[in-house]
């Protein structure tokens, strides 16, 4: 590991290559090892124990969870290429609603069971982002942004004209009781006069077994994001991020780097998109819509680019205060200042009206301006301060304090 | 030939939205070196000045007629604007035009409102990387979003066009085409003069006062203006404000022609930023010469001719425009060089 950055530094350079060296220093090695090994442990177990640990907070219900996931999933890959190069895609939801596609179809013609699926939605959207990828990481910058977008958004007005064969335009892709399902056919499954559910080897995908299998998939997509912000690779796209001229001076053609990170993000969309179709089955072209890859740029922002965990959180929070939010009504409201006296209760509910129920996007838009002005290593840097107060002002410096946050975003 | 001419005219008032919002984006990115992604919101927000004014326009009072009475018995109610009330005929005629008439109102407004965001917002992150830009403008532009569709609803709200314009002009026969071929509604037409109009001024301003000079002095090499002890700071919040009138302008005189709701400057924004990039980042002529262009051709890639050979071509044209222009010219049809090229 440290000859490989012995071996990039270049006599031209002045100075060496701002890429964290001491993450890769022997000593901490070890450190680093044992720390991600609790920080998948901990991670696991509260993924897993979700629907306990959630409980009190009324968030306890399959539907939720399985979207926490989902989403959590989505922003993870989302901050493999935006956290880790700082290339801000606009168009991510264009691989989700790919993966979505996808995997629908292989319901309608393959078999019921959530794995080909996920593969096949996985596949797809890696296809279709390198694609995209190879073409947009022509350009950096505020152009690397217009491009994906309007890629997204021609992929988008696609689905919904000409493609309709394919994605069934403005109703959606759904399942169909004269689908074929060659496989189940094959495997002698017999059809059912009401349509049929996704199901894992026959364990049905909806409900708390949706959750887990979600979780589970969840993990395992930590767990890789994870490998691969430790691994040279991740130095790699670091390194793009931090100077891409010098990087370029050492004699490294950045480009491959840019685009596995793209497919790689890309596939991590297909991956959220597929999961969406084995917990629901059925695919709109609304999910592709940019308003949707400005929901995973947000909760990448929230809970902090460039951080492990800080997507997941940042997913997590965004889908819990949308849900628990976009309940409220005035009434509700009412409710909840009751313990004011009754004028100020009045005069709170309809302050506060605009921000909940409907209106729950202006409180978003308004936390996502916020965490941008003040915050922008988002909540995971905000955790950080907090720890540095207790701890004596930051004296240890950041990287080394835990093994959670790697370095907060730009 | 005839089918032609018609297909251009339409491409034009669309054209002419993306190229007043795309000069505004423009000139934004080229004085303060900004990315606004907030721009859409402000065409928005002058659509819906024109709303509020229509709005106010035709407040009632309601009086009680007890002679007449309604088919199921009680009085009849008589309605009538208090603006017809205070100034009579000359007030029916202010409702009639409300749209223009909401242009009085719509300058200071934006002007006000672009210099606020300006000085409140944007000018903290001058110094801070563009996707940060991007996404606080992509922020506060959600917020604004929201704010409208709180106040006035998610439903379109149809702007009638002053009453003496509402009818279509039959250039066909003016042109010496056959009669009935090229029929163009009359507010189109006002459309198309008005944003040559604010694009002439525009242009005017920047290059024939001393002011514009001084800012087009600043685009070109902001530090040595500077130190010639020119606020050139002041001058670009200005340039700021008057870019929000513009887009607020193009806003107000758009409602006729689209129904405004609270998403319609997302819509345009996307689009307008296509022509932004087609057109050359930080080139104004390029801007507007390419807002028009892409109007013109996403409207002949919407003719059935067209669309039975390339199936949903139409959706796509622009988009598709950008891409090719961006890797074939990476610096757009008139873009200047060392711009957004770090």
């Amino acid at each position: 590991m440290s000859q490989k950055l012995e071996k990039i530094k270049s006599p031209l350079d002045m100075e060496p290559l701002t890429i964290e060296v001491h993450d890769v220093e022997a000593s901490h090695r070890a450190k680093t090892a044992r720390n991600d090994l609790i920080l998948m442990v901990v991670f696991s177990a509260v993924v897993l124990g979700g629907p306990w640990i959630l409980a009190p907070f009324g968030a306890d219900y399959p539907d939720l969870l399985q979207r926490f996931c989902i989403f959590g999933i989505f922003a993870i890959g989302f901050n493999i290429m935006f956290g880790l190069t700082g290339y801000l895609s606009f168009g991510h939801a264009a691989f989700l609603g790919v993966g979505s596609y996808a995997a629908v179809w292989s319901f309608k013609l393959l078999t019921m069971n959530a794995v080909p699926a996920v593969i096949f939605g996985v596949l797809c959207a890696g296809l279709f982002s390198a694609a995209i990828g190879y073409i947009s990481l022509r350009r950096a910058g505020i152009y690397f942004s217009i491009l994906t977008l309007a890629f997204a958004q021609m992929s988008y007005n696609l689905a919904y004209s000409v493609l309709t064969p394919i994605t069934n335009g403005e109703t959606g892709l759904q399942l169909e009781l004269s689908d074929s399902r060659m496989l189940d056919a094959a495997m002698g499954i017999e059809r059912t006069s009401s349509l049929p559910v996704t199901n894992l080897f026959g364990m049905k995908m909806s409900g708390y077994e949706g959750f887990y299998f979600c979780a589970i998939i969840l993990i395992i997509a930590f767990y890789i994001s994870l490998r691969i912000f430790r691994s040279p690779f991740g130095m790699m796209l670091r390194g793009i991020k931090t100077n891409q001229n010098r990087m370029a001076y050492t004699g490294i053609n950045t480009r491959p780097y840019l685009l596995t990170a793209f497919v790689i993000s890309g596939m991590y969309a297909g991956l959220a998109g597929s999961l969406m179709a084995v917990t629901d089955p059925l695919a709109g072209a609304e999910r592709m819509q940019w308003t949707a890859s400005g929901e995973v740029v947000l909760m990448t922002i929230l809970g902090g680019a460039g951080t492990l965990i800080g997507p997941v959180i940042g997913a997590g929070v965004i889908k819990y205060f949308e849900n628990i939010f976009s309940a409220f009504n005035e009434d509700t409201l009412h409710a909840a200042y009751s313990f004011l006296p009754e004028g100020l209760a009045d005069f709170m509910t309809t302050i506060s009206h605009p921000f909940v129920g409907e209106g729950w996007h202006l409180t978003l838009g308004v936390l996502f301006m916020m965490i941008v002005i003040f915050l922008p290593g988002g909540l995971m840097e905000g955790a950080q301060r907090i720890a540095n107060l207790f701890s004596g002002a930051g004296k240890k410096s950041k990287a080394e304090s835990s093994a959670t946050d790697t370095q907060p975003a730009e | 030939m005839d089918a032609i001419l018609l297909q251009i005219l339409n491409g034009l008032d669309k054209g002419a939205a993306y190229a007043l919002i795309a000069l505004g984006l423009t000139l934004i990115f080229g004085t303060l070196g900004v990315v606004n992604f907030a721009h859409g919101a402000l065409f928005m927000l002058g659509a819906f000045c024109a709303v509020t004014v229509g709005k106010l326009l035709k407040y009632e009072t309601v009086k009680l007629d007890p002679t007449q009475t309604t088919p199921w018995g009680s009085p009849a109610e008589i309605r009538t604007p208090i603006v017809e009330e205070w100034f009579g005929d000359f007030g029916a005629l202010m409702i009639d035009y409300s749209v223009p008439f909401s242009i009085l109102f719509a300058i200071p407004i934006m002007l006000l409102l672009g210099v606020l965001m300006e000085r409140g917002l944007i000018r903290f992150f001058y110094k801070r990387p563009h996707a940060d830009q991007i996404l606080v403008t992509f922020g506060l532009a959600i917020v604004v979003q929201e704010i409208i569709k709180s106040q006035f609803g998610a439903n379109p709200i149809p702007q009638a066009a002053p009453a003496l314009l509402a009818g279509s002009a039959d250039l066909g026969a003016v042109l010496g085409f056959d009669p009935g071929t090229v029929v163009y509604p009359y507010w189109r037409i006002i459309y198309l003069l008005f944003s040559a109009l604010i694009i002439g001024i525009v242009f005017a301003f920047l290059q024939f006062t001393t002011y514009g000079m001084v800012v087009r002095a600043g685009m070109a090499d902001r530090e040595t203006v500077g130190l010639l002890g020119i606020n050139i700071q002041k001058r670009f919040t200005v340039v700021f404000g008057m870019a929000a009138v513009v887009a607020g302008l193009a806003g107000v005189m758009y409602t006729p022609i689209l129904p405004p709701d609270y998403h319609m400057g997302m819509d345009f924004l996307v689009l307008s930023f296509v022509v932004v990039v087609v057109g050359g980042m930080g080139s104004l002529p390029g801007a507007v010469a390419a807002g028009f262009l892409l109007g013109i051709l996403q409207s002949f890639a919407s003719m059935n001719e067209v669309k039975n050979i390339l199936p949903g071509i139409d959706q796509i044209i622009i988009y598709l425009i950008a891409v090719v222009i961006l890797l074939v010219r990476p610096r757009g049809l008139m873009g200047r060089k060392g711009v957004m090229e770090s």
